[in-house]
């Protein structure tokens, strides 16, 4: 009998799928026109495009007027965005009223900022201890000096002075750095055994929260000195940190509540069975986990805090929103008709970055940070 | 150790907090080495940051010259923008030393904040825009016209008024916010845009043709627009009055930021005693002898001033008319420095 059995000694190469799901025809067939609806969507939706994308281009792009262009090609006829004057007020949109010879003092801050706080954003970056360190305790230190002057010869800058795009960013990391910790004590005062801690906290928090931050910034600015004694005033500047930090915080800390109270007593019980104490339970079990789950709702916080600084308008201060609607308004000799707008469109477009930019970073922190939970 | 503690947080926070007793505010000034001075938050013309990112405008320059008065100096301020809620709460609590913030004088204001208006830098008055096609060109043709009006100003009152007095029919189109009143005037939403005439004319000069629109000549209220302090420092009161006093003497002697050197040599008495080479009249206020002379050499006289900031060649471009001087025509009026 001879041996006729067959047997393969190597894999059959995977031929390639049927030639009607794959490529641009088959997806467009099965996301676009699969039933008759979505072949009707799909062609509102092109319609929609072919109307509003040709305008837009042309405002923006094709229209506009470039970053070296000159007021009369602004005020022309069917002129587009006025970039122009976006890159003739720059300086002002980014520090305001900062004498324009030190300009390198913020400058630095920026440098400084990016320098330590881009390495604390990369998980293996080395030296994080120094690192929180240097940014939390040293940096803020130095900038205030190197913003204010006063000290090594450097020129007195008041606060009055600040403007822009620096006092946004100055109010927002402030207030995300302190606003955080301090809402997560309050959420855990809120939860405290100790009666006083407890009313406190609860107190605070209904109190910040039963009110809108408009209120909060007008009270700083108008009624607070009306309490202080006659010629005793406080920077402008510091309560509209404390006002936002403040306001902040109380949100932060239901936000944080929401994390422990998703923790099972489980976990609690465990941790004292091992022989911890409070704060080493909070901060060694309860904290990783529980700030784990709220992630979403922090950045929330964080991003809603980033765009409320333009409030502080209220105080007189001239955030970028605030800076822009003042040359707006004010820089007659590149008044035209696109002007205005084309300036509310750059502050948008940054306000988006930075937005946009905490919103991924939050998304990358989470599948980073979802190890037990991960599907 | 802890009362050591205690020290370095009071100093802390003192650090960032401003005490200054109940002294003359003078004294303070003095003692801090700039004016603060309240400004708006950016009006073209009166204060607003130009294209080098410093304060200008009219009531900037009145700071400056206070500056220049009390520390020969006029670049010795410091600028705190302020809204129109928070003006007088700055005043009164001693925020700013002197609030030039297109303010209009009124009694209940003068009498009742515990303010005092200093004089009247500028007079301004609600007027009316129209465009130039429309052929209108007095405020008594315009019965029937549709008005752009913002709600909740007394601009809204006015016009009602002038129409009843003169029996005269009106539609308003309501707006809550500047800008959007103005663009409703823009697209044609309405014959006619009223606000006050220094607005109006910074509104058109914002226009893609300002010359398509007139100003009519019509002024149907009074807004006289002034420099504040707070009541009960007369020393300061006092300064802040005769700074704006000197900038128009100097104009009426023909003292300006150019000549004023030469003038230091005049043989006019008048002129001898503004600028300090004939008596002593900063000593009573408190300042040097040539305070008027360090004004008019770094701010100039009001015309400088008032030309610089929102005169013709300006794109504000607002005539003097009640702003000239008594001997031109106006009603601005200095007493006599003697």
């Amino acid at each position: 009998m001879t041996d006729i059995g067959f047997v393969r000694s190597d894999m059959v190469s995977a031929r390639p799928a049927p030639h009607r799901t794959t490529g641009a025809v088959a997806w467009a067939r099965k996301n676009l026109f699969s039933t008759p609806l979505d072949t009707g969507l799909t062609i509102l939706g092109l319609l929609f495009l072919a109307w509003i994308v040709p305008p837009l281009f042309g405002f923006f792009i094709g229209n506009a007027v470039g970053p070296n262009g000159t007021v009369e090609q602004c005020r022309m006829e069917n002129a587009g965005a006025c970039w122009a004057y976006i890159a003739a007020e720059m300086e002002f949109f980014i520090y305001g009223f900062y004498d324009i010879p030190e300009h390198w003092r913020p400058n630095i801050v920026f440098a400084l900022g990016a320098l330590l706080f881009v390495p604390l954003l990369i998980p293996k970056a080395p030296f994080k201890r120094t690192n929180a360190v240097l940014f939390i305790v040293v940096y803020p230190i130095v900038s205030y000096f190197l913003l204010a002057g006063g000290v090594f010869g450097l020129k007195v800058i008041p606060t009055e002075k600040w403007g822009g795009l620096l006092v946004t960013l100055i109010i927002s990391v402030i207030g995300i750095t302190l606003s955080f910790p301090l809402g997560v004590i309050l959420a855990l005062g809120r939860q405290s055994q100790l009666p006083i801690i407890k009313t406190v906290c609860v107190g605070f928090i209904e109190l910040i929260r039963a009110v809108p931050l408009i209120t909060i910034l007008f009270m700083a600015s108008i009624m607070l000195p009306l309490f202080m004694p006659q010629g005793m005033t406080v920077d402008k500047f510091l309560r509209a940190i404390v006002g936002v930090t403040l306001f902040t915080s109380a949100y932060m800390a239901e936000v944080v509540r929401g994390g422990l109270q998703a923790i099972p007593r489980g976990q609690y019980e465990a941790a004292s069975a091992l022989g911890l104490g409070y704060w080493k339970r909070m901060w060694f079990i309860i904290l990783p986990q529980a700030l784990k789950h709220v992630i979403p709702g922090i950045v929330n916080n964080f991003i809603s805090l980033f765009k409320d600084t333009s409030l502080v308008y209220i105080v007189g201060m001239k955030d970028l929103l605030e800076a822009v609607k003042t040359k707006n308004d004010t820089a007659l000799e590149w008044q035209s008709g696109n002007t205005a707008t084309t300036g509310y469109i750059f502050a948008a477009m940054v306000f988006w970055v930075f937005c946009f930019g905490m919103s991924r970073y939050s998304i990358y922190m989470e599948r980073r940070l979802n190890t037990g939970y991960k599907r | 150790m802890q009362k050591q503690l205690v020290a370095l947080t009071a100093t802390a926070i003192l650090g960032l907090t401003a005490v200054s007793a109940q002294a003359a505010i003078l004294d303070d000034v003095k003692a801090k080495g700039y004016v603060q001075c309240g400004v708006t938050g950016g009006v073209p013309g009166f204060s607003a940051p130009d294209s080098n990112n410093v304060w200008t405008g009219i009531e900037v320059d009145f700071c400056r010259a206070m500056a220049a008065a009390v520390f020969n100096d006029a670049e010795a301020v410091r600028y705190t923008s302020l809204t129109s809620q928070e003006r007088f709460t700055a005043l009164s609590a001693g925020e700013v030393d002197v609030l030039s913030r297109t303010t209009t004088w009124t009694m209940s204001r003068d009498t009742q904040l515990g303010i005092s208006f200093v004089g009247t830098m500028f007079y301004d008055g609600q007027g009316f825009m129209v465009r130039k096609a429309d052929g209108i060109e007095s405020a008594l043709d315009l019965s029937g016209a549709a008005i752009c009006i913002e709600s909740g100003t007394t601009t809204e009152l006015n016009a009602a008024d002038y129409f009843a007095a003169n029996s005269m029919e009106f539609n308003t189109v309501v707006f809550v916010d500047q800008d959007e009143v103005v663009k409703a005037y823009e697209d044609g939403r309405c014959d006619v845009y009223t606000t006050d005439s220094s607005a109006l004319a910074a509104e058109r000069s914002k226009f893609a043709n300002p010359d398509d629109h007139i100003i009519l000549p019509e002024i149907i209220s009074k807004e006289p627009l002034g420099p504040v302090v707070r009541a009960g420092d007369t020393q300061w009161f006092n300064l802040a009055r005769w700074t704006y006093f000197a900038l128009l003497e100097a104009e009426e002697l023909g003292v300006t930021s150019a000549n004023v050197d030469e003038m230091l040599g005049s043989d006019n008495p008048a002129i001898k005693r503004l600028l300090g080479v004939e008596g002593d009249f900063g000593t009573p206020l408190g300042v040097t002898k040539d305070w008027a002379y360090q004004i008019i050499k770094s701010v100039g006289n009001y015309a400088e001033s008032y030309d610089r900031n929102v005169g013709p060649a300006t794109p504000i471009g607002l005539e003097r008319g009640l702003n000239a001087l008594w001997k031109d025509g106006g009603i601005q009026y200095a007493p006599p420095i003697r």
